[in-house]
């Protein structure tokens, strides 16, 4: 009874009809099959995870299904290690940088292809290969071009600036870092390229046409038109971008495949490389629940703003 | 005839700027492409050259019979045939119904449930990789195409939900609400009526998910590691030594992965980024 004054209320709030042929129960029976299923794979792996996180897991005691609790100590010991926080650091540099670059470049390139502009569909499909080729082909063809000897973009560099100009990609982890970078950024745009070119096609030309008559300039139409009808568009692809890039694994993984430091990981590399290199399952679990709520701080606070504005 | 081709009012010089433009970026974006395809035509005394053609001396087909040849490739295309399949294949099963029930019903927890379901979208994938994979120990599910399988719809049935939820959204409710007049029930309306009618968003969830699976690897490398059962991403990426690689041999497989996921997925481009910027826009 409840539940029903309950629908009541927000309906009239909402002002949606009620389906005609709808009884109390048949949205359960319609959400059903998902909601187990989400349940057993993702509700429970979550709970359980958080479990882990307090016990001492590691490849001896993995099988035998008994972990002994250790309290917060997972916890304590990746919160006083100077290791997370330099990663941690080096995380935002990674996101900050490679959304930067991904809506930048995006933007610009979707500008200039809402021209009238012959062959543009032709260039539309060239520049849209990176986000086509599945991402680790694509993590792998640039690691051989940063190989040292053989790599295309040291035998570019050499040519142009003689044989001292050669960069060692793979083996000093700062290089690495800035290898997985530009492997990032060049997989990350032709998304941004695409969702803005959907949101530019949405505008309607008469404002353009207007603003003509009124005399404006190009920035001025960019700054007054462009982009504040883009922003409802561009704001939760940014969001987007910016949590696929906090937990993009693929890229850093493949280019420093192989390299002894922490010194080019970001978060969530730690955490996978933690679990499933260095089997300490435990401590990786409370790495991951760390992760989780840097997450979940981050997205409630876009949320909140977002719902300041409206 | 230049005003009608080209926006009203550029000069030539800017149209050449503009050309010049997109030209560097098509080139940055079309390289590694064609970086790979350059190395797997090269024969293999060569793969190790400091050219930079594209059509290498000599060119080659060595490398694409060698990849059948000296490697596995024909399991792991089975095996990641299978598997993506079986994903593509649970992975809308699962999310039909609840896609249309977050479209047409009111209930209880409605706008939660579609927040969570995004907010799934946000954990990295260890986050549920790792309480999976102890759990998959224990039922003695590592290393079977099970395993790996409920791995990859724990992703993609969220993500359905909303793209079937959106797809749902646009089908008029007048054509269903003229069935149960007619007497229907509301089971019998959604399979012969509203399903058949959101058969392209099916299609297309489907494809999204198959192409998901085929090209996953960090998920599958830590599941799989049989010899036997190896999907395509791990066994193009165990090409990848520490410090040697085949690179000719792996560059022709890796093409042979990857060019029919290209081609579909730029066929199929255009409707991902509708139902996305949709979805998020309306959410």
């Amino acid at each position: 009874m409840e539940l029903k004054t309950l629908q009541n209320k927000k309906q009239n709030r909402t002002g949606h009809s009620r389906n005609m042929a709808q009884t109390r129960w048949t949205p359960f029976f319609f959400l059903l099959p998902s909601l187990i299923v989400l349940c057993f794979i993702v509700l429970y792996p979550l709970f359980y995870e958080f479990w882990i996180s307090f016990r001492n897991v590691t490849l001896l005691n993995l099988k035998s299904g008994k972990y002994p609790y250790i309290g917060f100590q997972n916890y304590i010991q990746i919160l006083t290690d100077p290791l997370f926080y330099k990663t941690l650091l080096r995380t935002l540099v990674w996101t900050a940088i490679n959304v930067f670059f991904h809506i930048t470049f995006g933007l610009f390139l979707a500008i200039l292809l809402n021209r009238k502009l012959p062959g543009k569909s032709i260039i539309r499909v060239l520049l849209i290969l990176p986000w086509a080729i599945p991402q680790y082909i694509g993590a792998i063809t640039w690691r051989g071009m940063f190989n040292i000897e053989y790599g295309a973009i040291n035998i570019l560099l050499t040519k142009f600036f003689g044989p001292n100009a050669a960069i060692p990609w793979l083996s000093d982890p700062k290089w690495s870092f800035i290898a997985a970078i530009i492997t990032n950024i060049w997989l990350g745009i032709p998304f941004m390229m695409m969702t803005c070119l959907g949101g530019l096609q949405s505008i309607p030309q008469e404002f353009y046409e207007a603003a003509d008559t009124d005399g404006a300039s190009g920035w001025q139409k960019f700054k007054n038109i462009t982009l504040p009808l883009l922003k409802p568009v561009i704001t939760p692809a940014a969001v987007l971008g910016t949590v696929w890039t906090f937990n993009m694994i693929s890229v850093i993984y493949v280019i420093t495949y192989g390299a002894e430091t922490e010194e080019a990981q970001i978060l969530v590399s730690l955490v996978y490389k933690k679990a499933f290199s260095y089997f300490r399952y435990g401590y990786s679990a409370a790495l991951s629940v760390i992760i989780f709520l840097i997450l979940m701080s981050f997205s409630s606070i876009f949320i909140k703003s977002q719902k300041l504005e409206d | 005839m230049r005003s009608e081709r080209f926006e009203k009012g550029d000069s030539v010089l800017k149209i050449i700027l503009i050309y010049i433009t997109l030209g560097i970026f098509c080139a940055i974006s079309v390289y590694p492409v064609l970086n790979i395809l350059s190395i797997s035509l090269r024969p293999a005394s060569t793969v190790f050259s400091t050219s930079l053609k594209i059509i290498p001396d000599n060119a080659t087909f060595d490398n694409y019979i060698n990849a059948f040849l000296k490697y596995d490739l024909s399991k792991w295309l089975l095996n990641s045939l299978i598997i993506s399949s079986l994903s593509a294949f649970f992975g809308v099963i699962l999310s039909v119904t609840a896609g249309y029930a977050f479209s047409r019903f009111e209930f209880l927890g409605k706008k939660v449930g579609l927040s969570m379901l995004l907010v799934t979208q946000m954990f990295p994938a260890t986050m549920t990789l790792l309480p999976l994979y102890i759990m998959l120990i224990h039922y003695r599910l590592s290393n079977s195409f099970l395993g790996l399988v409920i791995v990859y719809i724990s992703t993609t049935i969220p993500f359905n939900i909303w793209i079937l939820k959106g797809y749902f959204d646009t089908i008029p409710k007048s054509l269903e609400e003229s069935a149960y007049v007619d007497g229907a029930n509301i089971t019998i309306s959604f399979y012969k009526i509203t399903l058949p009618l959101a058969a392209p968003a099916i299609a297309l969830s489907a494809l999204f998910s198959f192409m998901g699976a085929w090209s996953e690897y960090i998920v599958a490398r830590v599941i799989i590691t049989a010899s036997d059962k190896l999907t395509l991403p791990i066994g193009l990426t165990n090409m990848m030594g520490q410090f040697t690689t085949d690179w000719g041999i792996y560059s022709a497989a890796a093409l042979i992965t990857a060019v029919p996921v290209m081609i579909i997925f730029i066929c199929l481009s255009k409707y991902l980024v509708g139902g996305l910027t949709l979805g998020s826009v309306k959410g």
